[in-house]
This record gives structure tokens, C-alpha cells and sequence, in this order.
């Protein structure tokens, strides 16, 4: 499909590094498929959708150039969509759901806690950012689950003092989740899915590379056997089990494989990706 | 096998069938080539390998045009030593026959970067041709001095065999040809894509960040074809068809205007790789279907009369 045009109607500012676009579009998507978001000059970037229906958004982290510039838009500037693409969360009925987010992997959790609600399960969620700023969508996610996230933060400012991940542990042995569904921060990610298989509990994770194809041509967002953006970027527990890539190394534009960063590290390492590492 | 002999032997490195992963689509890592090979492919070509890590051009990279696509990726690749690594770790899970594709900025280059591969592949093929990255592939291969040149700072590095990729943005293909045959290539491989640029209207902009591209899928296939059969009937060396093949009649085409061999990438967006595969059961089942035991009987039946 080619990138059509479609109007920014309102521009939102989320928290000190994070900004909602909301468009004149209803797309067809599925809780975690993405989008190829085009700015003329600038980059085309893929993008989860914080909110699905008839204003669709998406939810930037200000990192780079490429998220500096949307960030920068006004309502009734245009971006080019090319989407949705991928494969987003498998939905489940009346089961237990424990969300994990960290950063701005909490955005695309939101459409997906409507989802899971809308068929009858029960949501819980934990959300984790740097510090207390950064919390993203904690009113959004308490209205839709009528049962607000227990937070972290990695300075203590709010919550729990420490990792997302360290909260989502003890949330599965107190909740006993039937599933988990997790977004952010690989590292953090890959600790909530190491949990989940000790504890025979299933999860998909939605994982974040560089891509630039989108649709499963140039083998730049591979991961493992997997490519983010055909088979992804949500990938099941099982399937994420024995990737050696998963929570240890993603890759450069050019292919390289570019370690993740230690948690706490900083995680800017100087390449143009949806959210923060 | 039961059935007709689709097997092939390009240049000495023999496939179980003539459909191989083309170079650009897949290919930068080890597992995606794995995964092709799993897909039933008889041989893979590698992403188009440098001497050093290059990111390529910026997003966006691909516009898609129905069956078609226009893409400027402007040959991102880790560089050689780490994709070393990525053929050491295919080595080890698969015996299938694997090309490494190679380009450089001189004919030295190309050398350093097949002398670095060579251990790694059971053959090399030469980006002679990419339409959109300056300095490199089709601005060296399009020139038949330059072609002859790199083929035999290659050849001379290497004993593995060398196919060199042809760029069909030339008034002369022939020309390209015999210059390859003339620098000691052990086969052909025809055709590259067919530069391009497409107009996002709304935008008033480019639809490539890299403005021109180069032109793949359903709309190559005829020119594909028609270099294919041209070169066909003028040398003796082995040429592998590419260019919009999605299907065994399209593979068909290519192999009946001479083709020793095919190569599918674009068609791989839709079907993922086990289409390679499927293409090669579908090309078996069509020879039964005409009572022939062995792709040999029509490889090549256009070829030798009437095409100059």
C-alpha cells in the first residue's frame, strides 16, 4: 500500500518528552499493529497507536530528529500513513490480563486494555517511566480497566522505587494473571517474559527494531528468524523463547547488531527508533 | 526426487532446484537466509555485501506500485567481517549452496570483499548494477571497460565461480555481457532493477527519500526477459533470470529465453519465503503436466533464432 496524507487535528502534549498526534483517520488496526509515518524531508518511522477508531494517534517519544519534528507539527499539518502493518496482540475472552509498560511502550497497551475489556477480561496493569513526568496514560488506563496500574519509577518519585519489571513479578504472584502482555524497554521486556516462562504463564511482548521496508522485504527489523514488521511486532512468549536476539542485541541501519543498554544506562544510543531503550 | 529433474548445476554448485533468493530482498542476516533456504530455495544470494558497515539511505526506502515496487535502500549491509559472522552461523545450520553478492567503489575493493567472503559461499555474484547508490553498482557496471575490470580483479582472487549482475539501465546489455565474459565470468545474472522515480502528489514530494529508485516486481519482467534472451543467444555462459518472477510461468519464461536458473525477490512481500519453494513443486508439476522429464527440455527453446 502506498503512504496516503491525512490532517493532524489536534496535537497533544503528554509528558516533558512525550507528544500525541491525533488524525483525521479511522484505520482498520488492531491493537499493536504500527504505522509508517511520513514527514516529507525528514524520515518515515513506524509508530503504535495509542488510540484506535475514528481519531486514530500515536503517541511519540522526543529522541531524534525524525520524533523532535512530529512533535513539532500543529493541527492541520498533514503526515503520510502507510499502515497498519504487522501483527498486533492476540485478544483473549474473559481471562486475567496483566499489562506491563514501560515509558512510551505504555501507549499502543491502551487500545489493547479497550479490547480486552470490551471482551470481557479483567485488565491489570503496571506502568513504569524515569520518573513521575514520564508516567504516560496512568488516567487513560485506570478509566478503561476501572482499576488503576501500580507504578514504578526508576528514581522512586512515584510507586515503587525501581524497574517496572521487579513490579510486574510480584503483581503475577499476587493477581495470578491467565496472560501478560508486555511494551517498552527491551531489557525490561524480556525480565517480564523470563518470569512469565518460569511461571508457565503466556505473554506477548511488542518489540521495537529499525525498520525501514515495513513489509517484510529488507530484513532490517529481523529478530532472530522473526522480522518485527511481518511476523511482529508482537511476538508470543513461545515464539520469543530461544531468540537469541530478545532482550540482548537489536540492529543498526546497516545491520549490525547494537547491544542493549544496561538498565539505568542512559539507552540513547544514537538510532532513530519508536521509543526509548 | 521422484518426478522431472528440476536440479541444476550453475557454474559447478549444484542446487536440488533453479530457484533462488535474489540478492536485497532477506538476506542481512543469517537466519533470514536460513529461513529461505527452509522455504525450498535451491541456492540464496545475499544482501550485497562492502568492505565496511553502511546504513543506506534514509526513509523512506520503498514506495509499492500494485505488483511492483520502486525502492532505494541504498545497499545498507553491516559490512564484511560482521557479515562474516552471519555466514559462519548459517554454515552451521545448512549445507544448501549460498552466493555471496559483493560490491565496492573499486575493482580492488570488490576483490578485498569476495577474498573475505570467498571461505564463507560457494559462489559470488557482483553488484554491478544497484540504479540508486552513488559511486557504486550500476555507475561501475554500466560502463564495460569498469565491468571487464572488477570481474577480473574478482576472478583473479577467487577460484570460487563469479557471476556478475547486470544492469538493465543501458542502451547495450550485450555490451555489459561480453565484457563480463571477457573478465573471466563463470556465469550472468540478469536483470538488476530499472531506475525509477515516483511522485507522492499530495505531498508535492518524492515518494523516496532518495528521490530515484529502482524498479522491481510485475513490471520488470519483460525487460528481465527480453535482456535475458538476448545475452542468452550470445555467449555460452550460464545466465540466471530475475526480475518480477512470482509464479513457476514466470519462471518458465526466463528458463524458456534461456535462463539456467531464476532468482525471485520482490514476490517474497506477499508470500514470504516459502514461496521459492512452491515455485519449484509448481515448475515439477508443470513438466509432468507436459510430459517432460527434465527442465532441460525447454531450458532455452527461444533462444538461437529470430531475437537480434
Amino acid at each position: 500500500m502506498r503512504s496516503r496524507p491525512v490532517s493532524i487535528t489536534e496535537m497533544r502534549s503528554e509528558t516533558p518528552t512525550q507528544c500525541t498526534i491525533v488524525l483525521d483517520w479511522e484505520p482498520e488496526a488492531q491493537p499493536g499493529q504500527f504505522v509508517m509515518v511520513w514527514l516529507p524531508g525528514v524520515d518515515e518511522v513506524p509508530m503504535g497507536f495509542s488510540s484506535i477508531g475514528p481519531s486514530a494517534a500515536i503517541t511519540i517519544q522526543r529522541m531524534g530528529d525524525a520524533t523532535e519534528a512530529l512533535c513539532a507539527l500543529d493541527p492541520g499539518d498533514r503526515v503520510g500513513v502507510r499502515g497498519p502493518l504487522g501483527k498486533g496482540f492476540e485478544l483473549l475472552e474473559g481471562k486475567r490480563c496483566l499489562l506491563v509498560g514501560g515509558g512510551n511502550g505504555v501507549a499502543p497497551l491502551v487500545p489493547l486494555a479497550e479490547a480486552l475489556v470490551a471482551k470481557g477480561c479483567r485488565v491489570y496493569s503496571a506502568v513504569g517511566a524515569r520518573t513521575r513526568e514520564e508516567l504516560l496514560f496512568i488516567d487513560r488506563l485506570a478509566g478503561i480497566a476501572g482499576l488503576a496500574p501500580e507504578v514504578a519509577t526508576d528514581d522512586g518519585s512515584q510507586g515503587h522505587h525501581g524497574f517496572v519489571s521487579n513490579l510486574a513479578l510480584r503483581l503475577m504472584d499476587e493477581f495470578r494473571p491467565d496472560v501478560v502482555y508486555t511494551c517498552g524497554p527491551e531489557l525490561m521486556m524480556r525480565k517480564v517474559a523470563d518470569a512469565c516462562w518460569e511461571r508457565s504463564i503466556p505473554c506477548q511482548a511488542s518489540l521495537e527494531r529499525y525498520m525501514k521496508c515495513g513489509i517484510g522485504l529488507c530484513d532490517a527489523c529481523a529478530c532472530g528468524r522473526y522480522l518485527v514488521c511481518r511476523d511482529g511486532p508482537v511476538l508470543s512468549g513461545e515464539h520469543l523463547r530461544g531468540v537469541p536476539d530478545f532482550g540482548s542485541f537489536k540492529r543498526g541501519p546497516s545491520g549490525v547488531k547494537v547491544p542493549f543498554a544496561a538498565p539505568g544506562g542512559g539507552g540513547s544510543i544514537g538510532i532513530r527508533l519508536r521509543s526509548e531503550d | 526426487m521422484d518426478g522431472p529433474d528440476i536440479s541444476v548445476d550453475l557454474c559447478g554448485v549444484l542446487m536440488e532446484n533453479p530457484v533462488i533468493l535474489a540478492s536485497g530482498v532477506l538476506g542481512e542476516t543469517g537466519p533470514s537466509l536460513l529461513e529461505a533456504l527452509e522455504g525450498g530455495a535451491g541456492a540464496v544470494v545475499t544482501k550485497s555485501i562492502g568492505p565496511s558497515p553502511r546504513e543506506g539511505h534514509p526513509n523512506p526506502t520503498v514506495v509499492t506500485l500494485g505488483d511492483s515496487l520502486l525502492n532505494a535502500m541504498g545497499l545498507p549491509n553491516p559490512g564484511m567481517e560482521a557479515y562474516a559472522e552471519e555466514l559462519e552461523w548459517l554454515g552451521r545450520g545448512s549445507e544448501a549452496p549460498v552466493f555471496a553478492s559483493v560490491f565496492g567503489a573499486s575493482p580492488d575493493e570488490y576483490a578485498e570483499v569476495a577474498a573475505r567472503l570467498a571461505p564463507l559461499v560457494d559462489g559470488i555474484e557482483l553488484n554491478l548494477s544497484c540504479p540508486h547508490a552513488k559511486g557504486l553498482g550500476a555507475e561501475m557496471g554500466g560502463d564495460p571497460a569498469m565491468l571487464e575490470q572488477v570481474v577480473r580483479a574478482v576472478v583473479d582472487t577467487t577460484n570460487l565461480p563469479v557471476l556478475a549482475k547486470l544492469t538493465p539501465n543501458t542502451g547495450d546489455i550485450g555490451a555489459l555481457a561480453s565484457a563480463a565474459e571477457r573478465g573471466g565470468a563463470s556465469g550472468l545474472v540478469a536483470v538488476n532493477t530499472l531506475q525509477g522515480m515516483v511522485v507522492d502528489v499530495e505531498m508535492a514530494a518524492p515518494a523516496l527519500a532518495n528521490s530515484y529508485g529502482g524498479l522491481s516486481g510485475d513490471a520488470l519482467r519483460p525487460v528481465g526477459v527480453r535482456c535475458v534472451h538476448e545475452i542468452a543467444g550470445m555467449t555460452s555462459l550460464p545466465v540466471v533470470g530475475v526480475g518480477g518472477i512470482s509464479n513457476h510461468i514466470h519462471a518458465l519464461e526466463y528458463i524458456m529465453a534461456g535462463a539456467t536458473a531464476v532468482q525471485v525477490g520482490t514476490a517474497i512481500r506477499t508470500d514470504g519465503p516459502q514461496l521459492l519453494g512452491r515455485i519449484a513443486t509448481d515448475l515439477r508439476d508443470w513438466l509432468v503436466d507436459h510430459d517432460h522429464s527434465s527442465l532441460a527440455d525447454v531450458r532455452g527453446i527461444l533462444v538461437g533464432g529470430g531475437h537480434r
